[in-house]
């Protein structure tokens, strides 16, 4: 490869993991700090990433509308995609939130599970919606007429990079003041929280809405990166599993450590890929699943040998004040 | 202060408290004792809104509480405490103290994104009454540990440290002195006097150490298969003959 290829090649390496860092911000504020378990991310990610690229792309028209079916185009700009990505992911985890935050945390594990498939086949079955596995296609890329497409990755760069260290600082802002003392209380002892006076629900409720919006403007990145969605992209696998990797090997509770662990994960499972084509022909074919294997192994390792992540949380957190 | 009416809480087919009525005056220290699963704890959950009683009332200051969530007792200033400590564990002291006042600004997310200098001056004043009642307990060395590394008795301190910062008018201990030793015990006891004193707190607390419940509290109230037994003056209680009989099993006499 030459010099231009290999460094195309980093920058959308670069570009996808600062996408899952987005998602690994997002769980790290319901896990990291809350202490909520949504195995569901996959969902939210395919809500975020169906509801941008509706609302910024226009109504299919002419010969088009024979073949592809949408519920709505609105052909608003980028940015607006991102915002009804969040609204959207926020009024889903609302709805999600209300029957399961009272109860024990096992049942928001399963609901959110549930509801990630539910909403993957929906979208797989369902024509009218979103134009069912063919998905949709020719997503409108931020700047794009302006840059034109050679060095139009770049740019693209910049607005991820942009968004995620936008979302990190609102993030950390809440999290260092009483706010997120309150969520890391009811992560430590819901009990005790209630009887210190903090309406524990309410609080859940606020990092579960908040989170799941951050992992909508996650899919919303996503499908104006890549421009075609289709519902067999939101699979467990890449949508829920790998987030939750990068998010314990980077250090749960860590803002840091969330993105940190996002560039390390995504950069072994875009290298791994790489070592599976020198293996010997013979069990190369079973690369895929060597993979996951690998995966799953670094995930056992971490947790026996530095289940604080590679950063961990720090010990003094609320900082909104002077020391 | 409080007074509980009649209140019967069961669980399946147990009835922890049965038919319980009882009053505390405000600015007394107020102990209730009893044999082991007479209901004492299930009393204090009932109060402190954590079960609903099946039947019965509850009124603190002359307002009905029965029925409210915990965090609304709290905000109504009547703090309890648990027999187990339940310190967050991964947060410092400091900040076991810091999440304790009611209705903090920076408790909204959005008011730590737009106001945030409104946000930074109440930390500041929070944070510097935190560390006076570090000092009236003598923790402030420990400010920075995380709460869980304490041992079991500064967990206890942690406890009356936090009650503190709630700013109550009445606190429910649920034996603080268990698996605390002689001089924290005496350190304890003047703390709960000394607050009862000099700030107007009201305590009822549920201790088994009767060294401590006969110094310290006045009236005592004895609770034996979920239901008042006796209550007066340490000296009466000390002498009722039905209240040995429920410590000492009377009923296989």
């Amino acid at each position: 490869m030459e010099l231009g290829g290999v460094i195309a090649y980093i920058v959308s390496l670069v570009i996808m993991a600062s996408i899952y860092a987005v998602f690994c911000l997002g769980l790290n504020i319901q896990w990291g700090y809350t202490g909520l378990f949504n195995i569901g991310i996959a969902g939210f990610f395919c809500i975020g990433a169906y509801t941008s690229a509706m609302v910024t792309m226009p109504m299919p028209g002419g010969v088009l509308a024979k073949y592809v079916h949408q519920l709505f185009g609105l052909n608003l700009p980028f940015v607006f995609g991102l915002l009804g990505a969040a609204l959207v992911c926020g009024l889903v985890a609302l709805i999600i939130g209300v029957p399961t935050l009272r109860l024990n945390e096992d049942y928001l594990a399963i609901a959110t599970l549930g509801i990630a498939e539910t909403f993957r086949l929906i979208f797989n079955n369902e024509r009218w919606l979103a134009n069912g596995p063919q998905g949709l296609m020719g997503l409108p890329q931020p700047l794009h007429k302006l840059i034109g497409e050679r060095h139009y990755d770049f740019v693209y760069l910049g607005i991820v990079l942009a968004v995620m260290l936008l979302i990190y600082l609102l993030i950390e802002r809440g999290i260092r003041s009483p706010w997120g003392r309150v969520l890391r209380a009811i992560r430590e002892d819901e009990i005790s929280a209630a009887a210190s006076g903090k309406n524990v629900f309410r609080f859940k409720m606020q990092s579960l809405v908040f989170g799941s919006m951050v992992m909508g403007v996650g899919g919303a990145l996503y499908a104006h990166y890549t421009k075609a969605i289709s519902p067999d992209v939101f699979t467990p696998l890449y949508g829920t599993f790998i987030i939750w990797v990068m998010l314990m090997a980077g250090g749960s509770g860590n803002n840091k450590g969330a993105i940190l662990g996002a560039y390390a994960i995504w950069g072994i499972w875009i290298g791994s890929d790489f070592l599976m084509d020198m293996l010997p022909a013979v069990i190369r074919d079973k690369g895929p699943y060597l993979r996951f294997l690998v995966v799953g192994v670094l995930l056992e390792v971490i947790l026996v040998y530095r289940p604080q992540g590679i950063l961990g949380e720090e010990k003094k957190v609320s900082k909104l004040m002077d020391s | 202060m409080l007074r509980v009416e009649r209140v019967y809480k069961r669980f399946g087919g147990v009835t922890a408290v049965r038919n319980c009525s009882l009053d505390v005056e405000a600015g007394s220290i107020t102990g209730l004792i009893g044999p082991n699963g007479a209901g004492k704890t299930t009393l204090f959950n009932v109060i402190a809104g954590r079960y609903k009683p099946d039947s019965g009332r509850v009124f603190f200051k002359d307002e009905a509480i029965d029925g409210l969530s915990p965090h609304q007792i709290f905000q109504r200033r009547l703090y309890r405490t648990f027999q187990i400590t339940r310190e967050f564990s991964q947060m410092t002291v400091l900040e076991n103290l810091m999440i304790m006042p009611a209705g903090q600004l920076g408790e909204t997310i959005w008011n730590t994104w737009l106001r945030p200098g409104a946000v930074r001056s109440q930390e500041n004043e929070i944070k510097q009454r935190a560390l006076a009642v570090l000092d009236f307990v003598e923790l402030a060395d420990l400010q920075d540990t995380y709460a869980g590394s304490l041992s079991g008795g500064q967990k206890k301190l942690l406890e009356i440290a936090r009650s503190l910062m709630a700013e109550p008018e009445m606190v429910l201990l649920d034996e603080p002195g268990a698996g605390v030793n002689p001089t924290l015990m005496k350190k304890l006891v003047d703390n709960i006097r000394r607050l009862r004193d000099e700030r107007g707190i009201t305590f009822l607390l549920i201790e088994h150490n009767m060294d401590l419940i006969m110094e310290l509290c006045n009236p005592i109230i004895v609770m034996s298969e979920g239901t008042k037994l006796a209550q007066g003056p340490p000296e009466a209680i000390r002498g009722n003959e039905k209240v040995l009989e429920a410590y000492l099993g009377g009923q296989y006499r």
